[in-house]
């Protein structure tokens, strides 16, 4: 035997399973290491079996998980060996060790393509291998052509040429910019004709990933695939070697139901109805039979033809004894088939028409839900969060509520946002919303994230008649004996807005409310005292007629706090106490606060980004996508007042705005700018909702609304970088969001506000793309380079950048692949040159398809005037006879912006630095 | 659609073979088998024989003490995975003999060699027990 003669293999080996413990082997493995570290080092010419023996041990020893840093040129050098056994041990250690990127790759080059197109056929099977499973760039540009070749080749046996297929596969996979398959429909179409199994077991997988690039090139593989189906089904011509349990290949079959999954549709009448004339076999002839492995092969066969019935969707009859099938795989004992069953009872749910079949089995799914496997308990999940919608959200919520309690921690806070989700989009009444959201928070407090607390203030804020109503609710909760600090959070806000609403009922007296809120004070930490404080200041102002001993009580606690060590707390407990010795102008100050604009729940779009990296299509993207306004919805009709108009049954919304697209431009500017200039200290802006934390614990921008004080902010900067009509007039920029069906991650002028700040992050991004942008700016020369990174394990495809750029800029963009295969990112460098001053911006118009979906956006590049400015430090004595050197316009402009929220000169400083213009301090302005 | 690893370990969670079709850093490796290891290892013979991990799956069988572990992608057919783990250990038996996990330990270049005959690329190549072992007659006649 080969591994007979290396006993020293074999006592290193002995050695190891003799350890008693980590430490051992741990010194065990170093003095292995050491002493193949000198071999390699000291004795020149080793022997072909010494370094096959010490290669072994490296990789032995990589296995378990220690670091081997020597010793790959030794590895790699095998694969020149003459003999077998060598050359057989540097191609699979090689292959183990290193990646595709790796420098000595390249000296193997040579000889992998001598054993490539040499005559020895086992030394062709194990390069084709290695470049199968490592083959980078390189290894396609040399053996391309090669490999094809061999595939094709009539005079190569079996055993080779399926190794060519996987081997042209992954080479294409990598590089489909290098390996040319035009024309190569028709070779396919034969390949599929082969008889031997082991061949066209390869060649399928080749077809998929072709197919799932191009499935228009590739139609007239698609009868072929049915003939092998059918031969396989029928078991024609099947040798027994490739018969598992009786199953004709069960591997190659669910393979080549795959294949067809690609195809959209099939047109051709005969191969239909074969194709339906199999499927139906397969779906009513499949038994549950005692052999386990022959029950898991067959099912296995048929799981994938559901999938495939499902994908063409066409058979009524068919489609219906799918999802009966199913429903029996959702009941049985077997967990195997039952996590399948609901997995595929998820899938189901896109097509047409199941959802009214899928609901009768809503109870069945439910006790699955409390599963002892948490695999099982998860798939359950995920259908009862697929299949929920007005008419059962109710029970599923509720059931999901009570599941709460028990669910194991990995669990709980999927579970409770996924129950937060569904209460938003389907309640039936907002008072049940709420309700939903307390019950949440006081059972799974420490899951509940901020976004939940802050929606359901949203919503309260923006409905009048649900005011007194949540105030009651909260303050039954915080009677409870012990209550999360999330809950005193949502409390002490809302009995701090509306507390008075209840004022007449019997415990509701304003002192009773602070009673009640103060009682937690000392159980809660230093984030949630500056919302008690402002609830106590709210209640005071709200106390008709004035207590004296309620408010003397609440000023000693403003009187503690002035000297708290937290700044939050004490500029909270400063200002409110000033601002109390005011009297009636408090009123005005604490007045209640302004609804809120309408926002894309920042929940969904929170489900939606945790989604993104996952490559199966998931209910909750699937629901996304097929019903892409339900989370909000837009009517011009101010919120209702009173309880004159009925709450609408069904999604609901918040108040009103006029339009989206200018809104989330305007509150996107907030969390960017308060970045920068840092007046908002509790502001995390990777935050989704740090907009609405800054509206909800800023009591600060006292000067009005909030939008209003966003508003000005966000006019001084869009006129410093290029005039609010870079900006709001749609005409210049269509932002085209609302028509793609692909959603944007984050706020795409949120990145273009930032980007205009600094020169490097990302400008674009949706689950299947990322473009960031990173520019050095000279003079008035820039250089950009777009980063255009694919996120998926599908290549991108029909890619185009496209430039728009306004006339007083030069851009050049160097050539943007129309593919950008999986996982790969692909750099596009952009030339600028500015030829005179302008606001204008330039656009890119980018695009791209991913499986059926057409991406199209129109992204403005940071590409704006202040790039192009040049600070000059002048001292500050120079500065006066210098500006009055100059003449007038163009050379010399003043202007004074007001409206400008005041922030601390440093901040404002840093904010001018950013925008490359210099500060000359020190000047007494002879100007205002 | 493919297999990401295949893993063979005791159930002390020793890896007794370990086959990577994606490129991942020691330290990755190490990550996850630590992290998949313990979450199938203290499952029962009761739970079903997936388990998602990140995004994507384990399809793993035990076979005594040693348990085959192989990661696919999510849409991957799970059944058809989980039979191919017992055509593995079937294709072992035939060469080995009611293969044992010491078999695996000292042959571990035989195993790696079936393991390459089997899959490539993430993609399976054979199925036929007598095409797979070929080769690796092939090895033991040189």
């Amino acid at each position: 035997m080969a591994m007979h003669g290396m006993r020293g293999l074999s006592v290193f080996i002995s050695d190891i399973r003799n350890c008693q413990n980590k430490e051992q082997e741990r010194q065990r493995i170093d003095k292995e290491l050491g002493n193949v570290r000198n071999r390699f080092k000291n004795e020149k010419g080793l022997s072909p079996y010494e370094k096959k023996k010490y290669v072994w041990k490296m990789l032995y020893i990589y296995m378990l998980g220690y670091d081997v840093d020597f010793g790959h040129m030794e590895a790699v050098s095998l694969i020149s060996a003459p003999k077998y056994p060598e050359k057989q041990v540097g191609y699979i250690v090689t292959s183990c060790l290193l990646n595709e990127n790796h420098d000595f790759l390249r000296l193997a080059i040579n000889t992998v393509r001598n054993d490539i197109i040499g005559r020895n056929e086992t030394f062709q099977c194990l390069a084709l291998t290695m470049v199968g499973n490592i083959g980078g760039r390189e290894f396609a540009e040399s053996l391309a052509p090669d490999v094809q070749k061999l595939l094709l080749s009539s005079s190569c046996r079996p055993l080779v040429r399926k190794k060519a297929a996987l081997c042209l596969l992954r080479l294409y996979r990598k590089n489909p910019d290098v390996v040319n398959v035009d024309g190569w429909a028709d070779r396919m179409a034969q390949l599929l004709d082969e008889r031997d199994l082991g061949v066209l077991t390869s060649s399928m997988s080749l077809l998929v990933a072709l197919v799932s690039n191009n499935h228009e090139a590739y139609w007239s593989c698609l009868p072929k695939c049915v003939k092998t189906l059918e031969r396989l089904a029928r078991n024609q011509d099947i040798p027994q070697e490739y018969t598992y349990y009786g199953i004709p290949s069960p591997w190659l079959q669910v393979k080549t139901m795959r294949a067809l999954q690609y195809f959209p549709t099939i047109e051709d009448p005969y191969t239909r109805r074969t194709l339906f004339e199999v499927l139906q076999r397969i779906l009513m002839g499949t038994d549950v039979v005692k052999n386990v492995n022959k029950n898991n092969a067959s099912h296995a066969v048929l799981f994938e033809a559901l999938a495939l019935v499902m994908h063409l969707d066409a058979e009524k009859e068919m489609m219906s004894q799918c999802v009966a099938l199913l429903g029996k795989f959702i009941a049985v004992r077997e967990p195997n088939i039952r996590y399948l069953g609901l997995e595929n009872m998820t899938r189901m749910l896109m097509v047409t028409d199941a959802q009214e079949i899928i609901k009768r089995h809503q109870a069945q799914i439910i006790t699955s839900l409390k599963d002892p496997d948490i695999s099982i308990r998860r798939r359950a999940l995920d259908l009862l969060y697929g299949m929920c919608d007005v008419t059962n959200a109710k029970d599923i919520v509720e059931e999901l509520l009570q599941y709460l309690s028990s669910a194991d921690f990995t669990m709980r806070e999927e579970l409770s946002l996924k129950a937060a989700i569904l209460a938003e989009k389907f309640a039936p009444d907002l008072s049940w919303y709420v309700d939903v959201i307390l019950q949440l928070i006081d059972k799974a407090g420490d899951f509940i994230s901020d976004d939940i607390w802050f929606r359901v203030v949203q919503f309260v804020t923006n409905n009048d008649d649900l005011q007194p109503y949540a105030a009651a609710k909260v303050k039954e909760y915080l009677e409870k004996p012990a209550v999360h600090e999330t809950m005193v959070k949502v409390s002490a806000y809302i009995l701090g807005e509306y507390s008075h609403l209840l004022a007449r009922r019997p415990g509701c007296s304003p002192k009773e409310i602070f009673g009640i809120l103060h009682e937690k004070l000392p159980t809660v930490s230093t984030t949630t005292i500056p919302i008690l404080l402002s609830a106590y200041a709210k209640i005071l102002m709200h106390t008709q007629p004035p207590d004296q001993e309620l408010q003397s009580q609440i000023w000693a606690i403003f009187n503690k706090y002035e000297s708290c060590i937290d700044a939050e707390i004490q500029q909270r407990a400063v200002e409110y106490f000033a601002l109390c010795q005011k009297g009636a102008a408090l009123m005005d100050i604490l007045a209640e606060m302004p609804k809120f604009p309408e926002r894309k729940s920042s929940l969904i779009k929170r489900a939606e980004y945790s989604e993104a990296d996952t490559a199966e299509q998931s209910a909750i993207k699937l629901r996304a996508q097929q019903q892409p306004s339900n989370a909000l919805v837009v009517t011009d009709q101010p919120p209702a007042n009173g309880a004159t108009s009925p709450v609408p049954v069904g999604p609901l919304s918040l108040a009103m705005v006029p339009s989206m697209i200018t809104t989330e431009d305007h509150t996107s500017t907030d969390p960017a700018l308060s970045q920068q200039n840092g007046s908002l200290t509790k502001v995390d802006p990777q935050h989704p909702s740090a907009d609405l934390l800054g509206d909800l614990l800023g009591p600060l921008a006292i000067e009005g609304p909030p939008g209003a004080t966003v508003q000005s902010e966000y006019n001084a900067v869009s006129r410093l970088e290029g005039g609010p009509d870079a900006v709001d007039g749609s005409a210049i920029v269509p932002v085209e969001e609302q028509r793609n069906t692909v959603q944007p991650i984050g706020n795409i002028a949120e990145r273009f506000h930032a980007l205009c700040l600094k020169d490097s992050g990302v400008l674009y991004e949706d689950p299947y793309i990322q473009i960031g942008i990173k520019a050095e700016w000279r003079a008035h020369h820039g250089r950009l380079v777009l980063f255009l990174g694919n996120k998926n394990t599908a290549p991108l495809v029909s890619v185009q950048a496209l430039m728009l750029p306004p006339a007083h800029l030069k851009m050049e963009l160097s050539l943007v692949p129309d593919t950008i295969p999986p996982r790969a990112q692909v750099q596009c460098p952009l030339e600028v040159v500015n030829l005179r001053p302008s606001r204008d911006v330039a656009v890119l118009d980018f695009s791209y398809k991913f499986g059926t979906n057409m991406v199209n956006v129109k992204l403005r590049l940071p590409a704006v005037l202040n790039k192009f400015l040049q600070p000059i430090p002048v001292p500050a004595e120079e500065f006066f006879p210098q500006w009055r050197s100059l003449s007038g316009p163009p050379l010399k402009l003043q202007e004074v912006v007001r409206g400008v929220r005041p922030m601390p000169l440093p901040e404002m400083a840093n904010l001018l630095n950013s925008f490359r213009l210099m500060i000359c301090p020190g000047l007494v302005s002879p100007f205002i | 659609m493919g297999i990401r690893f295949i893993l063979m370990v005791n159930k002390q969670g020793q890896t007794r073979l370990a086959q990577y079709y994606e490129w991942l850093t020691l330290e990755e490796r190490r990550a996850l088998e630590g992290e998949i290891v313990r979450k199938c290892l203290a499952r029962n013979e009761q739970q079903c024989s997936f388990v998602e991990h990140r995004n994507y799956k384990i399809v793993y069988r035990r076979y005594a003490s040693l348990f085959f572990l192989v990661g696919v992608d999510n849409d991957e057919n799970e059944l058809a995975i989980l039979e191919f783990i017992h055509l593995l250990v079937e294709t072992m038996d035939r060469h080995f003999g009611n293969v044992c996990e010491l078999d695996i330990m000292l042959h571990l270049e035989k195993a790696h060699f079936m393991l390459e005959e089997m899959v490539m690329n993430g993609c399976i190549v054979e199925t036929s027990k007598a095409n797979i072992l070929t080769p690796v007659q092939l090895l033991e006649k040189t």
